[in-house]
Parts: structure tokens; sequence; C-alpha cells
């Protein structure tokens, strides 16, 4: 594409995915979650590839493969770590350390560093939807060979 | 009539005019970004209805991701609509 949004994609394309990261690590506190956060940071993907074209970034499938697989097997993980009470308990929630403070009573603006499992199953979900969306969308631009106009 | 039943009203009749406009134009890549505007009203409009959740996914889902999509399916073929 020409040179006007070759630009634009270079400076938006950090924000984009810096902000996919905002919404998957606040899943459990504000609107969003791992599907959503992962759309966006795939439409960072999908403005990469429209204005570089498909051949430049043939490079990117197979970390994404590799993405989507991890992000799969992280889920299931983190269910089996509530195995002792039942599949999916929340054994991490209010133990301490990661993502396991107490949550406080009454109103509050939200305690990022709570729900246990519940933000790791997010992280989780949104790298498998940016990898299997961006692996879509590569794929996708690449069929039929490379002619780019 | 509250402003915020105006603003909805006002957001959906863009809604049907991009959507309109998307049938009706022969260009296709400027079909596909009148798509993309309607798809965007529509995030707009799950957000003054109190979902922010729905607005999200359809913002990026629907704007962006279908967009692109499109775009880089009309790279592949013809650009004109044919009669």
């Amino acid at each position: 594409m020409s040179v006007v949004v070759r630009t634009i994609a270079r400076i938006l394309i950090p924000v984009i995915l810096v902000f996919g990261g905002y919404v998957i690590l606040h899943g459990h506190l504000t609107p969003g979650g791992g599907f959503q956060g992962g759309a966006v940071a795939a439409s960072a993907v999908a403005l990469l590839l429209v204005a570089v074209g498909a051949p430049a970034v043939k490079k990117l499938k197979a970390p994404f493969s590799v993405l989507e697989d991890l992000g799969g097997v992280a889920f299931v993980v983190l269910g089996f770590l509530g195995i002792g009470f039942t599949f999916f308990a929340n054994s991490l929630a209010g133990m301490g350390g990661l993502f396991g403070a107490p949550v406080p009573s009454g109103p509050n603006p939200g305690v990022l560093n709570t729900a246990g499992t519940v933000p790791l199953m997010n992280w989780a979900v949104g790298l498998k939807v940016l990898g299997g969306l961006g692996a879509v969308l590569v794929l996708f631009g690449l069929f039929g060979g490379d002619d780019d106009r | 009539m509250t402003i915020l039943a105006i603003l909805q009203v006002l957001v959906l009749i863009l809604i049907v005019a991009g959507s309109v406009l998307a049938v009706w134009l022969k260009d296709l890549l400027a079909s596909v970004i009148a798509l993309g505007a309607s798809s965007l009203l529509l995030a707009l409009q799950f957000y003054l209805l109190q979902a922010p959740d729905v607005a999200i996914a359809e913002a990026g889902v629907g704007a962006a991701l279908t967009t692109a999509i499109f775009v880089l399916a009309i790279r592949k073929t013809r650009r004109k609509e044919e009669e």
C-alpha cells in the first residue's frame, strides 16, 4: 500500500497491541477479556498485513501457530490446577502470590492483583485468539500466489 | 425524548445508510469501507445500549478483521463490480 498507510501503521501498531494487552490484563475488572483483547491485538496484525503485504510477513505464520497451541494447552493446564477440588476450581484466588490478593469488601475501584486463575486464563484465551486469527490472516493473505497489486 | 434516545436513533439511521451504501456502490473497496463504517457505528450503538463488552468484540472483529479480510480478497480479485 501507499507510504501514508505504511507510516500510519508504523505508529499505530504498537498502540493497538498495548491496548489489546490492557483489555486482556484487566479482563476480570473491566469490560473485555481474553477474546476481545485477542481480537483487538489481531487487528494490529491485520493492519500490518494490509500495509506491507502478505509475502513480507510470511515468517510470522509459524510463531502464530505455536502461540495458538500454547494458549490452548495453558488453558487446560490452568483448569487442571484445581483438580483437587473440581476441574476449573479457582485454586489460586486468595492464596497470596500471583493474582492471589484478597478482594476488599465494599465499593472499590477494583484491585488488579486478584481473581486467581481467571486473569491467567484470560491471557491463555487472548494468546490463543491472537495466534489463531493471526495465522488465519497470514494464510489468507498468502493464498493464491504473491501477486501484490 | 432525551438526548440519548435522539443519539441512538441518529446512529441507527447512519447504520442503515452505511449498509445501503455498501450494497449500492459499484467500487468494491468503497463498499467494504462503507460496511466497516456501518460496523463501527453498530459498535457505538452497542456501547450506547450499555453493552461495552459486545462493543469491544464488535469493533475488533466486525470493523477491523472483516474489513482487512475483504481488502485482502479485493486485492487478489477485481476491484470493480460487473453488471
